[in-house]
């Protein structure tokens, strides 16, 4: 069987591409860094393709508001490719600055789209850097999150608070920010943004289009984990699993 | 002409707004309850009412958050009414905010291409009883920075033209008989007058006048800031040093210094000091040293590290935000201008800053608050390094009231390349000269000469143009764009455009070919600059390289392929002479050899005198628990978590070691660890060491102790010095004055000998002198500052040591000699006093220790280690504890001592160099003791499940009993912003 085929998007400011590659690698999937500026020139097609990733970064610098500009771009850009992309089972995942690049354009819909849904800056004001703890909603369809009860992952960013026009069906929130304990509600610094319902990452209604703000591709290997020096923490990241999770679906195409 | 604005719907907080209420409570103004900001942009185009709406919603508001309001539709926010100010604020003519390049970008995105300009502004709306004093408070030490911004009425039209330059050529005449053509020269630049006598025999010969545009390019060329010219001097030397520079090794080894009675001569102290050391250890592995942007280590086999770090001082005093960014933009496009380029992977940040809590009455004037400085610096290093992608991962910041008006920002890259293009590369005579990225405006005209000069009170009025927005996006793409274009051959050698702008830039490429450039060629940012502003602006985010002519179709393609800007400016000749051209007319027509060395050498005097201070007339107290929590509390001391959080520490994700560890992640980690290829255990280890507190003292051994320091914090992470290269950063004041050189002679001779004890070369460096403040009739110099910044390769990650306690029940060792070592210590600053016996360095036995203490955190005998720096054991054993969340029992009696010490305090808190906590399993306590070897050390105490920490004096009893909660609440609170 040949390897499932990645595309990792670049855009102006995307800084996260290599180790969302690596990731991917050590999921077992050969993954390609791509510019927008290809894709929308017609020298690669999204359908050549299993898996898109929009990863972190600061795309057009987060001018105007984060991934907004980029977002723009996919809409007037791709135009239907990236719809059809998911209607013909692909997968898409965005991380970070792609969480906020797929909430604008609105790719990731939530109740067919009709869900008024964003990200806003963190109520501290501030970008910050920091591990964060996740339990994992186990009746969500994510694809991505298959078998995972709960996560650590680092959060870096100044946008990343979920703001939402009314409650979102619970079978689209797939994580929630949590203490070390899983208990959601603990308040700042476990959701480190004051996203609405702990939200940490939310997928559309098919299960096939995942966004977070933490960074699973910043969490592979044990000793990426704060802790490594003091605890065991083995050798696999718990990031790695939403990669193994992507790369598995995308064979069983 | 249309002018769009965007609010957050009303019922949501505002975070941006938030943060001003309080930082206008830091103030002391309590009466302000909710501040909103307002995003105001001016899109300069008639649009159909559709097509505004279209921009309105699809791209500038977000419409679940957000309402916007365009043109006749504005309601003005009046302040008559109510207890609401309104203030409106946008950038100076010729600053551009990047927002309005991505705003016109989208905006064509949408299929709309009849918008000729953008321009932003903010509106604030600030709710609360303020007097007009109160107000123009709020906006001068909060929302407008003059030099880049002002306050603007709601129907201000923002858009300015720009008048069109029209040439004319412009000569001095020094040749003349009457002195007027000189006195304007004396007027216009600030050179020497040997320099000044240099260029009129060059020009006497060529029997012509020079143009401007040619004293312009002597003038950087010749600036400190580019050639370091009293480093390079010939210094004469007296003073109380001499006797120890008699027996340093340099005289030793002959040659160096020449001995003329009771001076010394030293002609080039780089060359005598500093690289000399590493020309005696001729390590293999350094690749380039001192010759390229960048100092080269080798990593592995195939890949190569290359470290630098650079100094924004001045422009960060009068724009903290602007001039901190730019600063991380230059020093990063140092490694992609190194070899033929490399990868960022690292950044590093040092600051020293006036204390935040300075009285603001106290402040002179045109100086900014050092709280302002601070939290500016910080915005400005961390939005620029965190959109760069680059993890900021190591740093510092110290505290200094002498700091007030000379802030120093110190930021450093560390860069990966493959190891076979680590050599700087050489273009050839037929090669295209091109200059790649941002475009060229007037940013930063004088730059350099700025850097080099004195700061007065009207530093802040005359620098304008000194200070630029960065846009880091625009360097990021550079980075993108370039890398992939060296990896295709694409080019033969790279270089950065810094300080000096293309006129370094070209002239140093081509020192040994020559060049012609059509200034006309350089994509600029508007029109009406001139073509010697076009030649010295330092605008941000431009990179330099040479390229093949059979090249540069495909080169060209791949720059466009990103949206890259780049453009061809002339080629490289092999007649040795820089010409310039304007529109084909000849401008500037300059022999390479004149430029690059007809700079005549500095003659300077230096001399050093040890000064006397006050020691201490108290006895040692009972209870040192109160002393340990005031250290921890100290502005230097405390947690500098809230400026670390703000730093992506992640990114790339390499960090296995972060600065941040611990049970809770929030203690203070000695170096950081990074893996720059993720498919590897080999690793860098990064640290740094700095003590401007000890060169009130003596600046040899302030130099000594930041260098063991730097290599300390290596060691403590599980390092060794096998393969430890270094950098120096001196921060000076006046170096005219013999005094402040002889101080610097010193640094520099200590730099030299450390290096060589400890067997770790410097690889590249970096001097700002001139760092003063003349206040009415008062100079204020900073401390002398040197920074010292250690790369090491870490064979195995795995093998890394973090600094917090482990396991109750292991053993407390000390590894290393106490001394009576008290002068300049954070306990002495407590008690307002400096002292005299300053901390020195016996590196020889230094060396012995930190090579055993490697050997045993390689064999896993080391659960914990935690170098003493400042505030000595105290400070360092209750940071680990606190780190670990346990608690310990340490006894000073146990403590190994160099000479006799009697008090209590002094052991604790005794800032000796060459120490560290070291936390041992009770198994591997025999293996630990034997691989130590004669080094001293000794079991101090042991780790505790209590919470407390505990400590006993040297008669037995009890003098510290703190909860660890109550000392970390003590270190972290000052900084909890």
């Amino acid at each position: 069987m040949s390897k499932v085929r990645v595309l990792v998007l670049r855009a102006p400011g995307t800084n996260c591409d290599m180790e969302t590659v690596f990731a991917f690698e050590q999921a077992g999937a050969t993954a390609n860094r791509v510019h927008i500026n290809q894709l929308v020139r017609g020298y690669e097609r999204l359908s050549d393709y299993q898996i898109l990733v929009v990863p972190g970064g600061f795309t057009y610098g987060d001018d105007i508001s984060a991934g907004r500009v980029l977002a723009n771009e996919f809409r007037m850009g791709l135009g239907e490719d990236v719809p059809r992309f998911v209607e013909d089972g692909g997968l898409i995942l965005g991380i970070c600055n792609g969480f906020q690049v797929l909430v604008k354009a609105g790719i990731l819909s939530v109740n067919g789209g009709s869900m008024p849904l964003t990200l806003t800056d963190n109520d501290s004001g501030r970008f910050e850097c920091r591990w964060v703890n996740m339990v994992v909603n186990r009746t969500s369809p994510c694809v991505f999150t298959k078998g995972i009860d709960h996560m650590a992952l680092p959060v870096a960013h100044a946008e990343g608070k979920v703001v939402t026009g009314n409650t979102v069906p619970d079978a689209n929130i797939v994580l929630r920010y949590a203490d070390e304990q899983g208990n959601c509600g603990a308040g700042y610094p476990h959701n480190p943004n004051g996203s609405m319902a702990d939200i940490a990452g939310i997928c559309d209604d098919t299960g096939r289009v995942f966004a977070l703000m933490p960074h699973p591709e910043r969490f592979v290997r044990g000793t990426q984990h704060p802790q490594w020096t003091r605890r065991s923490i083995g050798e696999q990241g718990d990031g790695l699993r939403i990669f193994q999770n992507a790369v598995r679906w995308a064979e069983s195409l | 002409m249309h002018r769009v604005e965007v609010r957050l719907k009303s019922h949501l907080p505002d975070a941006r707004g938030a943060g001003l209420v309080k930082d206008i409570r830091d103030l002391g103004i309590e009466t302000v309850s909710d501040v909103r900001v307002v995003d105001i942009y001016w899109l300069d185009a008639e649009l159909f009412p559709d097509k505004l709406d279209l921009i309105c919603r699809g791209l500038l508001a977000d419409p679940v958050i957000q309402d916007y309001v365009c043109d006749s539709a504005i309601s003005t926010d009046t302040d008559s009414t109510s207890t609401r100010r309104v203030v409106e604020v946008t950038y100076n003519p010729g600053v551009m905010d990047p927002v309005e390049g991505t705003v016109m970008k989208a905006v064509r995105d949408l299929g709309i291409d009849n918008v000729r300009a953008v321009k932003t502004a903010k509106r604030y709306l600030i709710e609360g009883e303020l007097n007009p004093e109160q107000v123009e408070s709020i906006c001068g030490k909060l929302l407008v920075n003059p030099i880049v911004e002002h306050i603007v009425g709601p129907d201000t039209v923002p858009f300015s033209e720009h008048p069109r330059y029209h040439f004319k050529l412009n000569h001095y005449y020094i040749l003349d008989t009457d002195d007027s053509g000189l006195a304007e020269v004396r007027n216009d630049f600030s050179f020497s007058e040997p320099e000044l006598q240099a260029i009129i025999d060059y020009f006497h010969e060529l029997g012509r006048n020079p143009t401007d545009i040619e004293l312009e390019t002597l003038f950087q060329t010749w600036s400190e800031h580019c050639v370091h010219k009293t480093f390079k001097g010939k210094l004469s030397f007296a003073g109380a040093g001499i006797d120890n520079l008699m027996e340093s090794s340099l005289t030793k080894v002959g040659q160096v210094f020449q001995w003329e009675g009771i001076r010394i001569t030293i002609d080039n102290l780089l060359k005598s000091t500093i690289m000399r050391a590493t020309q005696e250890l001729a390590k293999p592995w350094c690749l380039s040293v001192f010759m390229d942007n960048a100092g080269v280590i080798e990593f592995d086999e195939k890949w190569a590290l290359c470290f630098k770090v650079e100094t924004h001082n001045h422009p960060s005093a009068v724009e903290p935000y602007g001039g901190a960014a730019t600063g991380i933009g230059g020093v990063v496009r140092d490694p992609l201008g190194t070899g033929l380029g490399s990868k960022p992977i690292l950044n590093t940040d040092v600051f020293c800053f006036a204390p935040p809590d300075f009285a603001h009455e106290k402040l002179p004037k045109g100086v900014l608050h050092p709280r302002r400085i601070f939290k500016g610096v910080r915005a400005g290093v961390a939005d620029y390094g965190n959109r760069l992608g680059i993890p900021t991962l190591n740093g510092a910041v110290l505290f200094d009231e002498r700091y007030l008006a000379n802030p120093l920002v110190y930021c450093g890259t560390l860069g990966l390349m493959p190891r076979e293009l680590s050599q700087r590369g050489q273009q050839q005579a037929g090669d295209l000269v091109v200059v790649v990225g941002g475009r060229t405006g007037r940013d930063g005209i004088h730059g350099v000469t700025f850097a080099s000069e004195q700061l007065t009170e009207e530093s802040s009025t005359l620098s304008f143009t000194s200070v630029q927005i960065g846009n880091p996006i625009v360097e990021k793409k550079v980075i993108d764009v370039l890398l992939q274009a060296r990896d295709r051959s694409l080019y033969r050698r790279i270089t950065d455009c810094g300080g000096g702008g293309l006129s370094s830039a070209v002239g140093e490429m081509a020192a040994d070919t020559g060049v012609r450039v059509d200034l006309e060629k350089v994509p600029l940012k508007y029109a009406g600059l001139t073509y010697s502003e076009i030649w010295v602006s330092e605008s941000q985010e431009r990179m330099l390289i040479a390229v093949p002519p059979d090249c540069i179709d495909e080169i060209m393609e791949l720059f466009d392929s990103e949206n890259v800007e780049a453009a061809v400016i002339g080629e490289f000749t092999d007649d040795h002479q820089l010409r310039l051209f304007y529109h084909g007319e000849l401008v500037c027509d300059l022999s390479m050899e004149f430029l690059h060395e007809g700079i005549p050498q500095m003659q300077l005097e230096a001399v050093w005198q040890p000064p006397y201070h006050a020691e201490p007339d108290f006895v040692s107290p009972n209870d040192l628990g109160g002393n340990l929590q005031k250290v921890l509390g100290t502005w230097n001391v405390c947690s500098k978590e809230w400026v670390i959080r703000q730093y992506d520490h992640e990114v790339q994700g390499g960090s296995v070691l972060k600065p941040l560890v611990g049970v809770n992640s929030d203690g203070p980690g000695d170096a950081v660890i990074i893996r720059p290829l993720l498919d590897s255990d080999r690793g860098v280890i990064v640290s740094n060491g700095i003590n401007p507190k000890y060169s009130e003292i003596d600046p040899y051994w302030m130099a000594a102790s930041a260098i063991d320091e730097a290599l300390r914090q290596i060691i403590a992470v599980g390092g060794d010095l096998d393969r430890v290269a270094l950098l120096d950063n001196f921060c000076w004041g006046d170096t005219r004055r013999p005094e402040m050189l002889g101080a610097l002679v010193r640094a520099a001779q200590a730099c030299h000998d450390m290096a060589l004890v400890y067997r770790t070369p410097f690889i590249s460096g970096k001097d700002s002198l001139n760092n003063e403040f003349e206040y009415e009739g008062n100079v204020i110099a900073i401390p002398h500052t040197l920074l010292i910044s250690a790369i090491g390769i870490m064979a195995d990650v795995n093998r890394a040591v973090s600094m917090d306690l482990k396991q109750a029940g292991d053993l407390i060792y000390i590894v290393g000699e106490t001394w009576n070592e008290m002068g300049g210590s954070a306990y002495f600053a407590v008690h307002d006093l400096v002292g005299n016996s300053v901390p020195k360095v016996d590196a020889a036995k230094a060396k012995v220790l930190m090579d055993n203490l490697s050997t045993a955190t390689g064999n896993g005998l080391v659960r914990a280690c935690h170098d003493c720096s400042d505030g000595g054991l105290g400070v360092g054993i209750a940071e680990m504890a606190f780190a670990g969340g346990l608690g310990v029992v340490i006894h000073l009696e146990q403590v190994p001592l160099g000479e006799p010490v009697d008090r209590d305090d002094f052991v604790l808190f005794s800032e000796s160099n060459s120490r560290f906590v070291v936390e041992v399993a009770p198994e591997d306590r025999e293996e630990f003791e034997k691989t130590m070897g004669d080094t001293r050390w000794a079991v101090i105490g042991e780790v505790t499940g209590s919470g407390v920490l505990e400590v006993y004096g040297q008669d037995g009893h009890q003098v510290v009993a703190e909860s660890l909660d109550r000392l970390k609440e003590a270190w972290q609170q000052p900084i909890r912003w």
